[in-house]
């Protein structure tokens, strides 16, 4: 007996702990004096608790690595140009290789040497070819290629942190997930339309020239001549809809979003709202020059593909500002000001899972969890009562403190509070009073032997101990597993799964044998138990 | 002392029906294969088959035939509209198998089509979840994983506690895991390989004599067939928080089947030497069966609450708990036991070495 006092100690150590983790997730407590005084926060409660948006996305690598490797073959023909080494332009043959054509075979040691000086490639064959060309096959890599992968995911998820950031959106959760996915959790969010849109566009921004002298209807039957695409100009009608029609682009873009530091929304004379962009310095040149050399022509503005507007150059621009115009609506100018300030994705991104839930529903799903958590706790307690008697009413203390504790346990280790997660409570306190009643039924027996109540209690507490332990541990490992490879909600019931397991086996065993030697302590040593 | 259902005499011939318990399961699993197989595999929701759900609560009550008609005219690929949850709370949920749409044109369609052809109700869009091929196949993958690794490191487990064969234990998985990956580059599919997991497991158990453990696996993998069968007989669907139930209640079924187990291993020890192993498992299972009946009670009352109260949502999953918890407690005593004494260490001396 002169444990007890230490394992009492222990007991309302760890309990007064649960307490205090527990009491901001009450009603009314978080915001309150006493709330204040206590540590930790209020348990998470998971989006489809709150409502909210979650997503999963899929950076498109293949495409990523495709705008990399053509622009490291268009640095390296500047770089050999630079060195009078006359290349083609070169083309993108696989995620790997690009290949490019040496126009004089004489300077094949030269441009060889430019290839290693100035580019992360190596040559991987050439083949010469009739007219004295010679075509070199370029290979990256493989660290190279997984290091361009480990960028694009990190840039992309900056840019989207970044976009959701000017959002406003509360706690965002944000996180690469395996492969190329990201994982985007956005809780209380009202407009999931938008923020989806928001969050996926690429806003891959370039200006290209327009081709005014080319053949509408040979492009249209795909005759383009050589360095010219065709693309689509979208016209906002008045009833907000877009319609295309087709335009002939020059294929190379002048400029690109890279070189934006700022945009926002500005009103035109007409009040129709346009965005104005800054550029950098380099950017202001670039662009200075370029209007300077094309006045009259008309130059598109490109974003993701899609020509939004194509004005003619008046004069030269120098000051470092552009604006781009198309008839956008108020919030469409201000969404495009915002993915144009947080910068472009460095690959386009796909929506593979969306799942958005109102918060209403939410509020919905936790009442009805309570409530049924609730009533069969109800049921469970007052069964508990009337089958053991005096020990009974133990295990519904000790069931009771286990709840406390599993909700003390989600909020001190920050874990999420689930719908599926609400259900693992509920199953645990079914399961929770099982520890008991092996207990409980395992002391019967002995007290049937003829055991006084004291060592019926030591035989049957020793004996159950093992045998609780070895069922709860084969749980766990399912709940790990489910934890290890399930995804949103089933984690969160893996987790209230585990913990109340572990709770349970700490109340059911360590909390429970308290109570009863302590009923026992003063008592004859034939004192009889109600069981 | 308080009630007592069972009394503590009590002493049933639970071996003695072996052969109907058989009969029995083995009626059960078939009617769900043949229903898994008539339809063609499992029904999967949008979290294993991609696509896209709508779930709508609509102010007053509507017949589905109505919800029906308001959604004719919307052109989605394989629409389809259920009620959802239960009675009286007016929920539907909308599907469509594609996820190629964009989710704002499927929340516009929906909306027009109810509010131009519902009258004047009310109604109110709850939540909407897409799922592409890739990510629904990439879950479903997963989850079959998670169920093969559960039974294979569980049963490692009681290998290695129950009769203390550690090393058998870690042969039976290192071959196992050595088949699965032959099988596995030979590109079969996931639903294969585990189906191939647990024949190899149950094999292996059988040929390593690994007792306790063939007879736990043999009953987690009949709980988890029945009901998954009976699932498929009620046309339910499958998603990822049917597979967090099944996981559940391979958990549930262990740990009523460990208990069970647990006082045979104690009895046989203890046993006097005119008892047949058959009479210590008989006699085990009478000993645990107050205890047996009180949790699956217990627990049984807390799922029903679920079941009735826990909202749509949570509805099918309280169901796979429901059907779990019954046949869990069935199998420990009727399956796993027989199981155990069929292959068992039945007239041999067994050697236990206590840790």
């Amino acid at each position: 007996m002169q444990s007890l006092r230490w394992r009492i100690i222990t007991a309302l150590v760890v309990l007064a702990l649960g307490l205090a983790y527990m009491m901001p997730s009450l009603p009314g407590v978080s915001g309150s004096a006493l709330g204040k005084m206590l540590p930790g926060n209020p348990v998470n409660l998971g989006l489809d608790l709150k409502g909210g948006i979650h997503l999963t996305l899929g950076v498109d690598m293949d495409t990523a690595m495709h705008n990399n490797l053509a622009r490291l073959g268009d640095d390296l023909k500047a770089a050999a140009r630079d060195e009078e080494i006359f290349v083609l332009r070169p083309n993108v043959i696989s995620d790997t290789r690009i290949e490019i054509v040496l126009l004089k075979a004489d300077q094949q040691d030269k441009f060889e040497k430019a290839v290693k000086n100035y580019s992360p490639f190596d040559v991987e064959s050439m083949e010469s070819m009739d007219d004295g060309k010679v075509k070199f096959t370029l290979v990256v890599p493989p660290q190279y290629k997984e290091e361009i992968a480990k960028l694009t995911m990190d840039q992309a998820i900056k840019t989207i942190r970044n976009r959701i950031d000017q959002f406003g959106v509360a706690e965002p959760d944000i996180r690469k997930q395996q492969g190329n996915r990201i994982q985007v959790q956005l809780p209380g969010l009202q407009d999931p339309e938008r923020a989806i849109k928001i969050i996926g566009q690429t806003a891959h921004l370039e200006f290209k020239m327009v081709d005014d002298i080319a053949d509408m209807e040979k492009a249209l039957k795909g005759i383009l001549a050589p360095g010219r695409e065709l693309s689509v100009i979208l016209n906002r009608q008045a009833n907000g809809e877009y319609t295309e029609s087709p335009i002939v682009l020059k294929k190379d873009s002048v400029l690109t979003g890279e070189y934006i530091t700022d945009a926002k929304v500005q009103l035109d004379t007409w009040n129709q709202p346009y965005v104005s962009i800054t550029f950098n310095n380099r950017g202001g040149t670039i662009f200075a020059n370029l209007t300077a050399d094309n006045v009259n022509k008309r130059m598109a503005i490109v974003l993701d593909g899609k020509v939004y507007s194509a004005p003619v150059i008046q004069e030269k621009i120098s000051g470092g500002r552009a604006s781009i115009t198309g008839q956008f609506t108020r919030e469409e100018a201000r969404d495009l000001a915002v993915v144009l300030r947080a910068g472009s994705l460095p690959a386009p991104v796909v929506i593979l899972e969306q799942r958005s839930v109102g918060p209403s529903l939410g509020q919905e799903s936790i009442d009805k969890g309570i409530m049924s958590a609730l009533i069969g706790m109800g049921m469970v307690l007052a069964f508990m009562v009337i089958y053991y008697g005096f020990a009974g009413f133990v295990a519904d203390v000790v069931l009771c403190l286990n709840i406390m504790l599993i909700l003390g346990g989600l909020a001190a280790f920050g874990a999420t509070l689930t719908l599926p997660g609400i259900a693992g409570i509920i199953l645990t306190i079914g399961m929770a009073v099982d520890a008991n009643v092996i207990i409980f039924e395992r002391i019967r027996e002995e007290l049937r032997r003829g055991l006084t109540a004291k060592a019926a209690l030591a035989e049957g507490y020793g004996r159950a101990t093992l045998t609780i332990l070895d069922a709860n541990v084969t749980t766990v490992i399912a709940a790990i597993i489910l934890y290890q490879f399930g995804t949103g909600p089933v984690r969160g019931f893996a987790v209230t799964l585990t913990l109340g397991i572990i709770t349970s086996m700490f109340t059911a065993i360590f909390v429970s044998r308290i109570l009863f030697d302590l009923y026992l302590k003063n008592r004859a040593n034939d004192a009889k138990l109600s069981i | 002392m308080g009630l007592q259902v069972i009394k503590p005499d009590t002493n049933i011939d639970f071996i003695g029906f072996k052969k109907i318990a058989f009969i029995l399961s083995a009626i059960i699993i078939l009617a769900g294969v043949g229903s898994l197989a008539l339809k063609g595999g499992p029904k999967y929701g949008i979290d294993f088959a991609g696509g896209m759900i709508v779930q709508v609560k609509i102010d007053k009550a509507q017949d589905i035939k109505e919800v029906k008609d308001a959604m004719k005219g919307v052109e989605l690929p394989g629409l389809v509209i259920q009620t959802l949850g239960l009675e009286g709370d007016h929920e539907y949920l909308i599907r469509t198998s594609s996820s190629d749409i964009s989710s704002q044109e499927v929340r516009g369609k929906v909306s027009e089509a109810l509010s131009s052809n519902l009258g004047a109700t009310g109604f109110e869009i709850q939540r909407l979840e897409m799922v592409g091929p890739k990510v629904g196949a990439d879950l479903r993958t997963k989850a079959l994983e998670a169920l093969f690794y559960a039974v294979l490191i569980i049963a490692v487990y009681i290998s290695g506690r129950f009769e203390q064969r550690w090393t058998a234990a870690g042969i039976m998985a290192a071959a196992l895991g050595f088949s699965i990956y032959g099988i596995g580059m030979l590109g079969f599919d996931m639903g294969f390989l585990i189906v191939a997991a647990m024949v190899i497991t149950v094999g292996l158990c059988w040929y390593l004599k690994l007792n306790y453990a063939l007879g736990a696996v043999a009953a987690l993998i009949h709980d988890v067939m029945i009901t998954v069968g009976i699932f498929s007989i009620l046309g339910k669907e499958f998603d990822l928080t049917i597979i967090a139930a099944l996981l559940t209640i391979i958990g549930y079924s262990l740990n009523d089947t460990i208990i069970v187990f647990d006082r045979i291993r104690e009895n046989n020890i203890a046993r006097k030497g005119s008892d047949s192993f058959g009479k210590v498992i008989n006699r085990s299972i009478n000993q645990t069966l107050s205890r047996t009946i009180m949790t699956s009670l217990t627990t049984l009352l807390v799922v029903a609450c679920l079941y009735v109260l826990g909202g749509a949502v949570i509805h099918d999953f309280a169901l796979a708990l429901l059907i779990g918890v019954v046949v869990g407690t069935y199998s420990s005593i009727f399956v796993a036991s027989p199981i155990l004494l069929g292959f068992g260490p039945g007239c041999e001396a067994v050697k236990e070495t206590e840790a």
